[in-house]
């Protein structure tokens, strides 16, 4: 039996969060998570086991990014690297402000 | 998710983190969280497991005890202990949303001095600025347009902060006053509160200068280095002639009129130079025998090879001051009091709110300085650099070039600082001290890497130290600050 205290406030913040539940809490680690759910499928593209989408281990919005910032899929989103480097910057949380992302005309 | 596991199908590694052991757990401080945590030893173990990469699936089963492993790994890789180790994810460059709304305007109300300090940045060999650009003083008029600047751009804040500075700020004492009646009248206006604070040398803390600071609630910074010989050296007026024993009688008269008023604490910020008397024997003249609330220490900002500059041995030296001084911060603590050594409280208070900082400070995002003439720059040091200015009180904020210097200096640009565990909270340091080092703001101070990270270990390991002996010392940095 292994004990981990979260300390600082951060730690607890995280904990909380994630309270009793930690078994989907990798897939959103703190500050730059890995967004893919596994790399064979991502799941938030399709449907959770209830059929909707609010099960998803992302939230769907989540995908806009998934794509732009770690995951292979093959999506179409701007390129982030070279082109447009500030095609998501006025989209904060992809949940609340996924509609403010930015058109991008090649 | 239900009883439906696709598993993790990547492996997963240890990431970075720093330690401290303390008396029944390990403190582990993430990097990529910032989130600071105790593991016992078997916890330790299960994050030690990953010091290779491994397919945690494979791991969960091979042992029995399932379940608790799952848990385990969970919590550690929820904190950020654990990460995949096929890619890892880039920082991302997001910068809050813009224009950031302003907190604080540092005013430079003027240009003047009465000491010739012999590193100064604004006179010394370091100087961006040519000051040959700017009045001397700052007018009414200006001082007025860049307080209606921080009101106008600082859409959503209750609380806006002013800090004069200088020169020797209490060379325009006249202008002070005035400003902090008008922002004050502005923001009772407005239902926003103003606070303010200052930097002098303490030459020219007249009666009349300490009653109205106290009053208002100043927050007071004394730029003073310590016990006679150091300061005469380091600090003497214009005429050479030593400044220690005109100030200490104004700085103690002080200490008590705020005392007896309830006041904010009173600063002492020291500059250590090469030449600087030691730590211990500063430290105690300034909160032992002056009676300073709080006793600040700042490496002179310098180019190599100047004579006061600080060389690595010097850091070794200081570093060991910092040590002993740290042990009595302990002993303090652990009787739940508290201590004056600031850099100390501020280190532990910034780990044990866990920030974890994409900018090193807040230099261009809620903070700009003002010139005598009304330029604006990134802080207070970079006010007439032209070079760095972020737009006029007249014109306003230039967001293009604000926007333009955030994105350059953002963590997620300094690659170097990527694998450093104390990018947390350096984040690459001060872009002044960059930019006289490396002629570019927005570089990583590679040069004090060494020292930064020594100094991040002392306060984890103090943060350990205070955690095992009074953890509830720690309840008096729950508030954001
Ligand atoms: S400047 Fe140095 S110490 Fe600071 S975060 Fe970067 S690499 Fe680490
Ligand atoms: S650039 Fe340096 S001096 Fe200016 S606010 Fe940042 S840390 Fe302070």
């Amino acid at each position: 039996m292994s004990r981990i205290t979260p300390l600082n406030r951060k730690a607890r913040r995280i904990a909380a969060r994630f309270a009793g539940s930690f078994a989907d809490a990798h897939a959103l680690a703190p500050q730059d998570p890995p967004l893919g759910c596994t790399t064979i499928f991502a799941p938030g593209w399709e449907v959770d086991t209830d059929g909707g989408t609010a099960n998803l281990c992302t939230p769907i919005e989540r995908d806009l990014y998934d794509c732009h910032h770690s995951c292979y899929w093959p999506a179409q989103v701007p390129d982030a690297l070279t082109n447009s480097p500030n095609w998501a910057q006025s989209c904060g949380a992809p949940v609340n402000d996924w509609s403010k992302i930015d058109l991008v005309f090649p | 998710m239900g009883s439906l596991r696709l598993g993790y199908a990547v492996n997963y590694a240890t990431a970075q983190h720093r330690r401290a052991r303390g008396k029944d757990m390990t403190y582990v401080w993430a990097t990529r969280s910032a989130a600071l945590a105790g593991l016992d030893d078997a916890a330790l173990a299960v994050l030690d497991s990953f010091a290779a990469p491994r397919d945690p699936e494979a791991w969960f089963g091979a042992e029995g005890a399932e379940d608790e492993r799952r848990k385990s790994f969970d919590a550690l890789a929820a904190l950020g202990l654990l990460e995949p180790a096929d890619f890892r994810v880039p920082i991302a460059p997001d910068l809050p949303a813009l224009p950031y709304p302003l907190g604080t305007l540092v005013l430079n109300v003027t240009n003047k001095c009465n000491l010739s300090c012999s590193y100064c940045y604004e006179y010394g060999e370091d100087r961006i600025n040519e000051s040959s650009r700017g009045p001397a003083l700052m007018s009414e008029e200006t001082a007025r347009q860049a307080v209606d600047l921080l009101f106008k751009d600082s859409a959503g804040r209750r609380n806006l902060s002013i800090t004069f500075f200088g020169g020797e700020t209490l060379l325009n004492f006249p202008l002070i006053k005035s400003v902090t009646e008008y922002a004050n009248a502005k923001a009772r206006g407005e239902r926003r509160r103003m606070s303010f604070a200052l930097t002098t040398n303490a030459t020219l803390l007249t009666e009349e200068v300490i009653d109205f600071l106290t009053a208002e609630h100043f927050g007071i910074n004394i730029s003073i280095d310590g016990p006679r010989a150091t300061q005469d050296a380091q600090r003497p007026f214009l005429s050479g002639k030593g400044t220690h024993d005109v100030v200490v009688p104004k700085i103690q008269r002080l200490i008590a009129v705020n005392r007896e008023r309830g006041g904010r604490p009173v600063g002492a910020r020291v500059t250590v130079t090469a030449q600087s008397a030691d730590v211990q024997t500063i430290y105690q003249h300034l909160a032992g025998e002056l009676g300073f609330d709080a006793v600040g220490f700042a490496p002179v900002t310098s180019a190599p090879g100047r004579d006061y500059a600080l060389t690595g041995e010097n850091y070794f030296t200081l570093l060991q001051a910092f040590g002993v001084l740290a042990d009595d911060f302990v002993s303090a603590a652990s009787a739940g009091k508290n201590h004056a050594f600031s850099n100390l409280n501020d280190l532990l208070r910034e780990l044990h709110q866990g920030v974890n900082k994409a900018h090193p400070c807040g230099a261009g995002l809620g903070l700009v300085g003002v010139s005598t003439g009304g330029e604006l720059g990134l802080c207070h040091r970079f006010v007439e650099s032209g070079e760095h200015a972020i737009g006029t009180v007249t014109s306003g904020l230039d967001e293009e070039r604000r926007r333009a210097f955030l994105e350059a200096g953002h963590v997620g640009t300094k690659v170097s600082c990527h694998d450093c565990f104390a990018r947390p909270i350096c984040s690459g340091g001060c872009y002044h001290e960059a930019w006289v080092r490396y002629a570019d703001a927005t570089q990583p101070n590679l040069h004090s890497c060494e020292w930064i990270r020594a100094w991040l270990d002392l306060g984890l390991i103090t943060y350990a130290r205070i955690m095992d002996a009074n953890p509830a010392f720690f309840t008096r940095y729950e508030e954001a600050s």
